[in-house]
């Protein structure tokens, strides 16, 4: 019994949501007592390669270099994962549920002839996870029979281990085979001044207690401190303070960031049916009994006139 | 612009129990006469049943001469009431369990069954689907058709993919005129195609105002050892008797541990400052209903208004090409708080009168006044006579007294005389100034709840970037009349929080409408001062979701 | 070139679902159902590319029971070619799907399959590239731009942070994300149009397809109601107690 962690990188940074899947596997380690080692395939990615090698918990690191997986095309990478994973005998693979992940877990999965389990959010033993679904409206408690396990670990629900204070060793890989199936074109970061509302670490938004268009500046200027992007209630957008992309809720954007600021925000059920998954939530409301307050982290009782100013002065 | 059109026998607004009942009934007709026709029922929800909020309790007449073997076709009537038991609520705490014999016989709930209408009505439309009927949900009809000589020719459906400003999007789609020999409006209460009906052909002359309740009602689902499947309670008084208003409360078991709870505000209440919904969730907290709800869970939520005129109000619902029916029209039994078997009497008559008219190659678009006749010798029309005077008497004399002549009327005598209500709901509110100010506790997140949560329930939907579908005759009404002298009673009067009066944050106020929020119960169409509020259909398959309800 | 289209039957996502109180469930008793959004986005390219004279024939197929035909019937009305329905009354889980639409692929000799990402209900997210391993096609998942031109699907997808474009040998397997098109209505004629075309039907047991589940459900919860936190008394306290959350 051994786990396999897919290793989230763009051949230079080993990204973030690596070290919380980590985590689960190693809760998962922890359970059944095996070896947790990482993944890392790419092309020239010596440095995610020495990154790897200090995540916490892990016994290897096992690297492929190869052009075939420079972009992480699945075409590629899938059947070779799916050969190591057999020849190593490995029974927990983890993905991260990133849309790299999401793209090549299943195409592992099906080449092994195993079901993949999406978007875990805990692991109960073994076989047995908890999974959200009707986007998170139902949390289940799934038992799988195969003898392999194709994960995608939410890494907002679990706390990333240390980055830096491992010592694993380097095993490298033999070549990835390209399959001739797929190229890669291009790849372009979106450029804007601030993040897009669904992907953004930190999301601000003011609903109706802003009072009017203009004093969403308010909010901008404290969201460019802190790259934050800008997300307004539907009060708001009604009311015809802003356009109705940035609109968060039921039937506006579904947002999850780590942190969510809800300004001037009364928390009605279906503004909260868009944001409640985020990780922290702050409210800033002078309305002492809004709901938002039931369901914030850290609730601020203020007049947003003057503490967003000196939230801007102070960041 | 030329419209595309489609031309059927028969086109039917509303696949509610009228609607249905008379495709069926057509149907039925022309495949046991081996003739071929051609029915449309166009239907507003994105399904049949989605806009269709009832009690209720079912008489089954109706359906037993629709379908007599509706048990073995499996008609969603599993629940038999087992005990009915009728309730005065003195204030918030006491009650007082009327005994039978004090009750009018039309409150006796014995052979009936405990159902949700909406399931009925998906039911139905099997029915009639299999009969050769075709059923288009998410599709409202939206604008009368007219022929040159004046007759009702059709409807045209409205358009779908216009932004708010009402211009065409990417996915714009142009409505279609749906034109037939006979149109039948089955909108249920206030449809708003019904209204310009009753308007135009002066299909009301001579009848009293029709009146209205609204009815809010929520779905729970309660612990197993609280729950009675086939109980039944009703009754009146607190907390509507507070502000002098009337109106009365339902609960019934039906199956899964779950129960039906809802409260119907009569509309004629004069008191601007009463909210029908937060009477609603106040009364959740008396000892009565609260024992079964204390440990439940809220499941749905929803509301809509009811036609009780009855007979007394009862316009006539015949005119050149067309027909209105059941709580369209207003062939609901007030006393008995029972629309359905009603409602579908009134369309298996009138699929009576019309087949002959089909089969007989005329063009239709005639005036079917034999309606009338054939109205008069059925049980429906004994029916509603028996029960004429019931709501006029609870408006005239209030619960107690009016309460009292019901009995008598109806388990003893029968009165030679009608009473008449006069007064239309809209005209009965007095200035705000005047009344006293109610002061409604904070809901507690456990039996009572806010306006956002509720309609969250209701699975309400519209999309987004349309144009406004309550439409304001004056704009300026709501703050400059209504807003001075009734504190705007929108505000309270929609169980959905439509509307609302904000400060712009310049000192100035603001007339907020959120029609996304409408639950299509049609109160602000009924209640509003000064007439200045008109529903209109939103983009095809928007409004509430209901299920089960 | 033929395109196939996958489309599910899904609770209406304007629907409220609410977990049964014995959590064997969520309650589907009498809700709206209709087709997954994600497929009406796949359907929506799907005639385009027909449109576009890209595609000769497109295909709609569902797997499940009886009802699916409700949601295939949509895809006709909205100018899909043809339906096929593959019965069965089985729990469908994404493998077994795959496996179903691998044969259909096989036997249709099918040039480009559109799927929608993920299903509002399950929220798996692994049809199409199971599909595509099977069936040892290229997959563009999460597309908001297809482009076919010289035998090559080009492919923009939505990944973290931007935008990937890739190009994909035919035949190949496309998974639809929320901005790859906006589908159209169905008109009425067309909607009854498409109740009077055959929907072809087949079972999973003549495809010759095991649709056993692997995952069996123990128990379906309401996700846990966030608890109210702390107040904090001033802006220099909250920033603190975020540094302490370690999201600052
Ligand atoms: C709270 C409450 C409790 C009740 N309790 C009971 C009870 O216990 N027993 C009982 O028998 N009755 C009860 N009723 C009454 C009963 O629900 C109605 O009498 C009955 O549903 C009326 O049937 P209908 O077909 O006339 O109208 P509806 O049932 O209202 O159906 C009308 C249909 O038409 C559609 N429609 C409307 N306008 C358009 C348009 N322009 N284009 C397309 N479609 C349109 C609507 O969406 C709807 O589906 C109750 C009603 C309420 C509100
Ligand atoms: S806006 Fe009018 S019809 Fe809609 S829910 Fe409110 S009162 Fe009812």
């Amino acid at each position: 019994m051994s786990i396999l962690v897919i290793a989230e990188h763009d051949n230079n940074q080993l990204k973030s949501a690596t070290a919380n899947t980590v985590a689960a596997a190693q809760k998962l380690s922890a359970l059944m007592g095996s070896s947790v080692d990482l993944a890392v395939l790419g092309q020239d990615c010596q440095s995610v390669v020495t990154q790897a090698s200090s995540v916490e918990g892990i016994d290897n690191v096992l690297v492929a270099d190869s052009a075939a997986v420079a972009h992480q095309l699945p075409e590629n990478l899938a059947p070779f994962l799916a050969d190591l994973v057999q020849q190593k005998a490995i029974t927990h693979v983890l993905f991260c549920s990133t849309a790299q992940g999401k793209n090549v877990a299943p195409r592992v999965a099906a080449l092994l002839d195993v079901a993949q389990i999406s978007e875990v959010t805990d692991i109960i033993d073994e076989a047995t996870f908890i999974r959200p679904t009707y986007a998170g409206n139902a949390l289940a408690k799934v038992k799988t029979s195969d003898p392999i396990k194709v994960l995608t670990i939410r890494s907002t629900a679990f706390d990333g281990v240390d980055m830096t204070s491992g010592a694993a060793s380097v095993v490298a890989l033999s070549d990835v085979k390209d399959q001739e199936l797929s190229r890669f074109i291009t790849e372009s970061v979106v450029e804007s001044d601030r993040p897009e509302l669904t992907s953004a670490r930190v999301v601000i938004s003011g609903g109706r207690g802003m009072q009017n268009g203009e004093n969403f500046s308010l909010l901008e200027s404290v969201a460019d401190k802190i790259g934050a992007a800008v997300g307004a209630s539907r009060a708001a957008v009604d009311a015809g303070y802003v356009s109705n992309d940035m609109q968060v809720g039921q039937t506006g954007k579904i947002v999850a960031p780590d942190l969510y600021i809800a300004v001037g925000i009364s928390g009605a059920i279906q503004h909260l049916a868009g944001m409640k998954e985020s990780k922290v939530i702050v409210a800033i409301n002078n309305d002492e009994e809004a709901p938002i307050f039931n369901v914030a982290d850290l609730s601020l009782h203020a007049d947003l006139f003057e503490a967003l100013p000196e939230l801007e002065k102070t960041l | 612009m030329q419209r595309e059109q489609m031309e059927f026998d028969v086109v039917i607004v509303g696949a509610g129990p009228a609607g249905l009942s008379t495709a069926c009934r057509l149907m039925q007709q022309a495949n046991e006469a081996g003739k071929e026709l051609s029915i449309c029922v166009v239907e507003k929800g994105a399904e049949v049943g989605a806009h269709i909020l009832s009690g209720a309790i079912i008489e089954p007449r109706a359906l037993n001469e629709l379908f007599p073997n509706w048990e073995e076709l499996g008609a969603p009537l599993s629940v038999p009431v087992t005990e009915d038991q009728i309730y005065f609520l003195r204030d918030s705490e006491k009650s007082i369990k009327v005994s039978n014999i004090m009750t009018p016989k039309s409150m006796h709930n014995h052979g009936n069954y405990i159902a949700s209408v909406g399931n009925l009505c998906r039911w139905l439309a099997e029915q009639a689907e299999n009969l050769g009927v075709e059923i288009f949900p998410g599709f409202a009809a939206d604008r009368i058709v007219y022929g040159e000589d004046g007759r009702v020719a059709g409807i045209s459906t409205g358009d779908m993919g216009l932004d708010s400003e009402g211009k065409p999007k990417a996915n714009y789609m142009a409505g279609m005129d749906l034109l037939a020999k006979y149109t039948i409006f089955s909108e249920g209460c206030r449809g708003h195609l019904g209204k310009e009906l009753i308007a135009k052909f002066d299909l009301d002359d001579g009848v009293d105002p029709q009146h209205y309740g609204l009815g809010i009602k929520e779905l729970w689902e309660i612990p197993n050892e609280l729950h009675q499947p086939g109980l039944v309670l009703h009754g009146t008084g607190w907390p509507l008797s507070d502000s002098a208003s009337t109106g009365g409360f339902f609960l019934y078991h039906t199956d899964n541990n779950q129960i039906v709870v809802g409260l119907i505000t009569d509309l004629n209440y004069s008191n601007p400052h009463v909210s029908p919904y937060d009477e609603f969730q106040r009364m959740k907290h008396h000892p009565l209903i609260s024992k079964y709800l204390s440990g439940g869970k809220r499941i749905s939520y929803g509301a809509r208004a009811i036609a009780k005129g009855g007979l007394n109000s009862l316009p006539k619902m015949t005119m050149p090409g067309a027909l209105l029916l059941g709580c369209d029209a207003g062939t609901l039994n007030f006393s008995k708080i029972k629309g359905t078997h009603t409602a579908m009497k009134s369309g298996i008559l009138a699929a009576d009168v019309l087949f002959p008219e089909l089969i007989s190659q005329g063009n239709g678009g005639l005036d079917l006044v034999q309606y009338k006749e054939v109205f008069k010798q059925s049980w429906l029309h004994d029916e509603l006579f028996k029960s004429r005077n019931f709501g006029a008497a609870l408006h005239k004399y209030g619960t107690l007294v009016g309460g009292a002549l019901n009995v008598i009327e109806q388990n003893i005598v029968s009165f030679p005389f009608t009473l008449h209500d006069t007064a239309p709901d809209y005209a009965c509110l007095k200035p705000a100034d005047e009344c006293k100010s109610i002061n409604y506790p904070k809901p507690d997140g456990l039996l009572s709840f806010d306006k956002p949560s509720s309609v969250f329930l209701s699975n309400t939907y519209h999309e987004e970037d349309q144009p406004c579908h309550l439409k304001l005759k004056d704009g300026d009404v709501p703050l400059s009349n209504n807003l001075p002298v009734f504190n705007e009673p929108a505000q309270r009067y929609c169980p959905a929080g439509v509307y609302e009066v904000l400060d712009d944050g310049n000192g100035a106020k603001r007339f907020q409408i959120n029609s996304q929020n409408c639950v299509h119960c049609k109160t602000c169409d009924i209640k509003d001062p000064a007439q200045n509020i008109t529903w209109t259909v939103p983009e095809g398959a928007g409004g509430p979701s209901y299920p089960n309800m | 070139m033929k395109v196939l289209v996958a489309v599910k039957r899904v609770v209406d996502a304007s629907v409220q679902v609410r977990v049964k109180a014995d959590k064997t469930a969520v309650d589907l008793a009498n809700v709206k159902m209709s087709m997954n959004p994600f497929c009406e986005i796949a359907v929506e390219e799907a005639i385009r590319l027909k449109e576009s004279g890209i595609a000769e024939e497109v295909i709609v197929v569902s797997a499940g029971e009886d009802a699916c035909q409700e949601q295939l019937r949509a895809g006709l009305a909205l100018g899909a070619d043809r339906a096929i329905h593959i019965q069965s009354d089985a729990e469908l889980q994404p493998l077994a799907v795959a496996k179903l639409l691998h044969k259909v692929v096989d036997q249709e000799n099918i040039g480009l399959v559109i799927l929608g990402k993920q299903s509002i209900d399950g929220d798996n997210n692994q049809t199409g590239q199971m599909l595509a391993a099977l069936a040892g096609m290229p997959q563009g998942t999460f597309a908001s731009n297809v482009v076919i031109e010289n035998g090559e699907a080009v492919v923009t997808r939505e990944v973290d942070g931007g935008l990937q474009q890739i190009g994909l040998k035919l035949p190949a397997v496309v998974t639809t994300d929320l901005r790859l098109n906006e589908p159209r209505y169905a008109s009425l004629p067309n909607i009854m149009k498409a109740k009077r075309k055959p929907v072809a039907q087949i079972t999973a047991e003549e495809l010759g397809v095991d649709v056993a589940p692997r995952l069996s459900t123990l128990e379906v919860n309401d996700p846990p109601a966030r608890a109210s936190g702390k107040r904090v008394g001033s802006v220099v306290e909250l920033i603190d107690a975020l540094k302490v959350e370690g999201v600052l």
